[in-house]
C-alpha cells in the first residue's frame, strides 16, 4: 500500500472512530459528576478489607486476579525479550572499553543518592497498601535506582551489583510467589487469592491481609524484570559487537 | 471545560495513530504507539472524576467519608501503563533484531526487501 493509500484508509478510520467516540460521549454521565457506582462499591469493599489505599485494595485484593494475568504479561515480555536480543550469528561479546571521563560531581551525586533511592523505593512498596505507591511504582523506582551506578559510568560495578542470573530466577519465583498466595487464599478461605490473613486495623503497616504480601511479591517481580529488560538492551548497547550486516540472514 | 478531558483523550489517540500511519522508523511507530496508550489513560482518568473529590487514598487526616474520584479506572490506568510498558520493551527487542536482519527501520523500505 502506497504512503496515499495508507493517509486515506486512516483518515477513513479516524473519521469513524471520533464519530463513535462523539455518541458514546453524549450518553455518558456529565463529566466531573458525583454518580460512580463502581466507587462506591470499591471504596465500601477496600474499607471492609481495612485497606486506605483503594487503588492498591482495587489491584491486590478485589480484582488480584488480572494483576496475576498483568505480571505474566510482564513475565511473557521480559522471556521475549531476552529470547530476541540474545546473541545471534557472527555476534559476540566485547570486553568493556574505557569509558569516557565523567566530572567527578555526576560519579559522587549518583553514589550518594544510589542507598537513597533504593531506600525510597522499598518504603514505596512496603507502604503499598496505605499511601499512594504500591509493588508496580516501588519495583520500577528500585530496577532504576540501581541503575544510577550506570549513570555514574561504572558499567563493571553495576554489573558486580547486578547478578543477572538471580534476577532472572527472582523474576520467575515471585511469579510463582504470587500464584502461591493465591492458592493459599484457596485452601484457606475457599477461592483464589482470598485475602485469609488478618486484617489488623486502619492504617497500621501490618493490616490489609494480603494486600501488602502481594505488594512485595510484585514489588521483587517489577524490579527484577526491569532489571532483566535493561540489562539486555543495555548488552545490545555495549557489549555486542559483529551483527550479522545488513541483507545477510544471520 | 466538560468535553476538554475527552477531547484530549480522543486528540491523543488519533495523533498517535496517525503517527503510526505515516512513520518512516519503527522506533518512532513504537513511541507514537505510547502516545495511543496514554490516550486511553486520560480517557479512563476522566470517566473516573469528580469535582473537588480527593485522590481515593484514605491517609492520615483524611476521613473515610471524604468524596474519592473513582479508584476503578485508577487501577486500569495502573495495569495500563504497565502492559504498554513491557509491550514498548518487546517490540524495541523486536526492533533491534529486524534492524539487525535487514539493515533498516523503514517500513517501506522492509516492504521493498521482502519484495
Amino acid at each position: 500500500m502506497s504512503g496515499r493509500a495508507r493517509l486515506v484508509v486512516f483518515v477513513l478510520g479516524a473519521a469513524g472512530l471520533a464519530v463513535a467516540f462523539v455518541f458514546a460521549l453524549g450518553g455518558m454521565p456529565p463529566f466531573g459528576g458525583s454518580e460512580h457506582p463502581y466507587r462506591d462499591l470499591a471504596v465500601a469493599a477496600a474499607l471492609r478489607h481495612v485497606t486506605p489505599n483503594v487503588v492498591s485494595s482495587v489491584n491486590f485484593d478485589q480484582r488480584a486476579l488480572d494483576t496475576l494475568g498483568e505480571e505474566t504479561i510482564l513475565l511473557g515480555s521480559v522471556i521475549g525479550a531476552a529470547a530476541l536480543l540474545r546473541l545471534v550469528g557472527h555476534e559476540k561479546e566485547r570486553p568493556e572499553r574505557a569509558g569516557g571521563r565523567l566530572p567527578d560531581a555526576i560519579g559522587l551525586g549518583c553514589y550518594l543518592l544510589l542507598p537513597v533511592t533504593l531506600l525510597i523505593g522499598l518504603d514505596v512498596v512496603a507502604h503499598g497498601h496505605l499511601t499512594p505507591g504500591g509493588g508496580f511504582q516501588g519495583g520500577v523506582v528500585l530496577a532504576t535506582g540501581l541503575h544510577l551506578l550506570y549513570l555514574a559510568g561504572r558499567y563493571r560495578s553495576l554489573e558486580r551489583l547486578r547478578p543477572l542470573a538471580w534476577y532472572e530466577f527472582g523474576e520467575g519465583a515471585s511469579a510463582t510467589a504470587f500464584v502461591g498466595v493465591g492458592l493459599a487464599g484457596l485452601a484457606a478461605g475457599g477461592s483464589f487469592l482470598a485475602n485469609v490473613l488478618p486484617l489488623g486495623s486502619f492504617r497500621e503497616l501490618l493490616s490489609a491481609g494480603t494486600v501488602p504480601v502481594l505488594n512485595i511479591v510484585v514489588g521483587c517481580a517489577v524490579a527484577t524484570g526491569a532489571v532483566v529488560l535493561l540489562a539486555q538492551f543495555l548488552e545490545q548497547a555495549i557489549r555486542i559487537t559483529g551483527g550479522a550486516g545488513p541483507g545477510s540472514s544471520g | 471545560m466538560q468535553v476538554y478531558a475527552y477531547a484530549v483523550a480522543g486528540w491523543l489517540a488519533l495523533a498517535g495513530a496517525l503517527g503510526i500511519a505515516r512513520s518512516h522508523n519503527l522506533v518512532h511507530a513504537v513511541v507514537a504507539l505510547s502516545v495511543v496508550q496514554s490516550g486511553t489513560y486520560v480517557l479512563l482518568l476522566s470517566v473516573g472524576y469528580q469535582w473537588e473529590a480527593a485522590a481515593p487514598v484514605f491517609a492520615s487526616g483524611v476521613p473515610v467519608t471524604t468524596p474519592v474520584v473513582d479508584p476503578v479506572v485508577q487501577a486500569m490506568t495502573l495495569t495500563d501503563i504497565v502492559v504498554s510498558a513491557t509491550v514498548t520493551a518487546l517490540l524495541l527487542a523486536l526492533t533491534i533484531q529486524i534492524e539487525k536482519r535487514f539493515g533498516t527501520v523503514d517500513p517501506d523500505e522492509l516492504r521493498k526487501l521482502k519484495g
